[in-house]
């Protein structure tokens, strides 16, 4: 194996200083056994095995990887692949984790679960799994995200989940987040939480990139198979960043160039965005240290973004850790820059990817004219589009730019 | 510093001798202003209180309900700061008051400002205890020693889920008071504790000799009386809060009265 000098294990749950368990007492003794839980169950091969078929029949992987020919050519640099996340059941990754985290649940002896959501897909993820397993499922959403993504709440519900309406704080992911620990800490001996992103106290953030690692573990394989080699660079949004953990760590130790794209918003000032990588500090919020966007006095600072799931002003500790060793570089795409990437990605290949995705296909068009004709640039495409189709509409009209004229 | 002369440990020390027990009601420090905060602290002195609580709002509090919640995002949408908590907290010394408080902080906010920092200054501003609700007892370890170096006792909690041997190391640990949560899950009224609850902390108290005060859903006088057989103190929070809001659209006086009046009837049990 390859040296380790990309992670950092010294202390259980912290990747240097990153990460930890700062939640209150109530918790602490499901963290533990959940932890304990991941661990017995990613030692034991039928687990495994339960989890790859989980992840074949009804996930749908492995997931293709798709060379873009047209965007390659308009671009004018480096070959653009796209990993397809977004051609997974419910549309986006976060399917990885959610079966993951139900068998679990199961292993445990739960028989409820519950999540939080920000754009939904989350939230449709973890309803589906509850339905596969036929186990109760209570998914927290802030009332703002249910009006910009009515589809997926539709979608829950028809699934059989209850989606539970935040309208505490800017009634967003953060405040879901919230509500959702609160319900766990009166339902943790019977619920399991589970945590969509690579955030939280110690185990999720752990436990979250090994059920996502699926998505770098293939993709490093089928790049060997296609090109015989590693890409270059490897670009993925990051929110709380499970899609990019799931993508960079299987490939953290090999020689590969990796780019995360936080929400530049608006603009780069405060509530004017949500990237706390780039302009956030450490600090503590939903139960581990990491990077976040907070005032002087530790309140955590209001976000925007017009993608719901990276609209959240925390982040998974790994990422704070590699970018505080500059193992991948953390960087923003704004509002415009994401909505004007997903028109062109959809217009020069037929795939219309998800607002969250299009953040990193945007950096992917920055980067990949400054690459060679011989070097490889991979996107992870971590979500398809149609749950934001109505609010990309409501929003290229108020700009003005109708379908017939905006061409990229 | 050491905490030989801290009024936390002082306070329970005379308690304890006079085999008595106590109220240790909870206030959002600007909740609604500081200046209300003030006086009902001031109020609360005069009608007996010894040792108060003061929450310091935070945006994200994960272990609180609707009531005090909603007290927070009050409290900080009125722009209160940390630095003017401590402002308000040492113009209540200044005024002779001597009421043990112990500040209700998250980690978010005391990991922002440094540790160090903020336990020296809150130390300065007069209190005498700190309670952070997210910071387990792994995490605890520098805080201890911190608080103890500032002279503060760092109060630590133990919950319904908390495991046996686990109860008794924190136990260990907890300087000042233990902080038992009656329930799992998050601060607010409620109309009985569970019976569990009692029998949990008479074995605590057979387990640990600090003192051992009870919170989290205690809202009539009739629970402060069966937690204080067995426990030494009843902490009470939401049902306060909940009488602020209801009385802050009226004037101050009016305010600290009623709200006093509540507190005088919640203090008859352990009178």
């Amino acid at each position: 194996m390859a040296t380790k000098r990309n992670k950092d294990t010294s202390r259980t749950g912290y990747f240097g200083d990153f990460g930890g368990q700062f939640v209150p007492e109530t918790l602490m003794t499901a963290l533990r056994e959940l932890a304990a839980e991941f661990e017995s169950a990613m030692a034991d091969e039928d687990f495994k095995a339960e989890l790859d078929r989980c992840l074949r029949e009804i996930g749908g992987r492995p997931s293709e990887l798709y060379f873009c020919k047209r965007l390659t050519e308009q671009l004018g640099g480096g070959k653009v692949y796209l990993k397809r996340e977004d051609m997974n059941h419910t549309g986006a990754h976060k399917i990885n984790n959610t079966l993951g985290q139900a068998l679990l649940a199961l292993r445990m002896g739960k028989h409820r679960v519950i999540a939080e959501t920000g754009a939904g897909q989350h939230g449709v993820a973890t309803a589906t799994a509850a339905a596969v397993f036929g186990l109760e499922c209570d998914v927290y959403m802030g009332t703002e995200d249910m009006r910009r993504q009515a589809l997926n709440v539709f979608r829950m519900e028809l699934l059989g989940s209850r989606v539970v309406p935040v309208t505490s704080g800017q009634k967003t992911l953060k405040d879901a987040c919230n509500e959702a620990m609160r319900d766990w800490m009166a339902s943790v001996e019977h619920t399991h939480y589970i945590l969509g992103s690579v955030t939280g106290p110690h185990p999720y953030p752990t436990m979250v990139r090994e059920f996502q690692c699926c998505i770098g573990r293939e993709a490093r394989q089928q790049m060997l198979d296609v090109e015989g080699r590693l890409p270059n660079c490897i670009v993925a949004c990051v929110g709380g960043g499970s899609n990019a953990a799931g993508i960079f760590a299987p490939m953290i130790d090999d020689d590969v160039k990796m780019v995360g794209v936080e929400a530049g918003g608006r603009n780069m000032s405060v509530g004017g965005h949500a990237a706390p990588l780039c302009a956030g500090e450490p600090g503590v919020l939903h139960g581990s240290l990491s990077y976040v966007l907070q005032d002087a006095d530790g309140q955590t600072a209001p976000v925007h973004s017009i993608s719901a799931g990276l609209d959240y002003p925390g982040v998974g500790p790994q990422h704070s850790y590699w970018r505080d060793t500059g193992r991948v570089r953390y960087t923003t795409a704004s509002d415009d820059e994401a909505l004007d990437a997903l028109v062109a990605l959809a217009r020069a290949e037929g795939i219309i990817a998800a607002l969250e995705s299009a953040h990193a296909v945007a950096e992917a068009m920055k980067i990949a004219p400054t690459m060679g004709a011989d070097e490889i640039l991979l996107i992870n495409l971590s979500g398809r589009g149609d749950k934001d189709c109505n609010e990309i509409g409501e929003i290229l009209e108020r700009r003005g730019k109708g379908f017939q004229t905006g061409a990229p | 510093m050491s905490l030989s002369d801290n009024r936390i440990l002082r306070t329970f020390a005379e308690f304890r001798q006079a085999g008595r027990q106590t109220l240790v009601p909870f206030l959002t420090a600007g909740y609604p202003d500081l200046d209300t905060t003030e006086a009902l602290l001031k109020d609360f002195e005069r009608r007996g209180v010894r040792i108060c609580e003061l929450g310091i709002p935070f945006s994200d509090p994960i272990a609180d309900g609707p009531t005090i919640q909603a007290s927070y995002t009050a409290a900080l949408n009125a722009g209160v700061t940390c630095s003017e908590i401590f402002e308000m907290v040492r113009r209540y010394r200044d005024g002779g008051g001597q009421m043990a408080l112990a500040a209700m902080v998250s980690y978010s906010i005391v990991f922002r400002h440094g540790a160090d920092a903020y336990l020296a200054e809150a130390k300065q501003a007069g209190f005498d205890g700190l309670i952070v609700p997210d910071l387990p007892m792994e995490e605890a370890a520098n805080m201890e020693a911190m608080a103890s170096e500032a002279g503060l006792a760092n109060i630590l909690l133990i919950a319904p889920t908390t495991p046996p041997d686990r109860r008794i190391e924190i136990a260990r640990q907890s300087q000042g008071f233990i902080y038992y949560i009656s329930v799992a899950g998050i601060t607010g009224e409620r109309d009985a504790l569970p019976p569990a609850t009692i029998d949990a902390v008479a074995e605590l108290r057979t387990q640990t000799d600090t003192p051992i005060c009870v919170g989290f859903g205690i809202s009539k006088p009739t629970m402060v009386e069966e937690v204080c057989r067995v426990a030494d103190g009843a902490i009470v929070g939401s049902a306060i809060i909940h009488r602020i809001t209801d009385a802050k659209d009226g004037s101050a006086d009016d305010l600290v009265e009623k709200v006093g009046a509540f507190v005088s009837e919640m203090l008859r049990p352990v009178e």
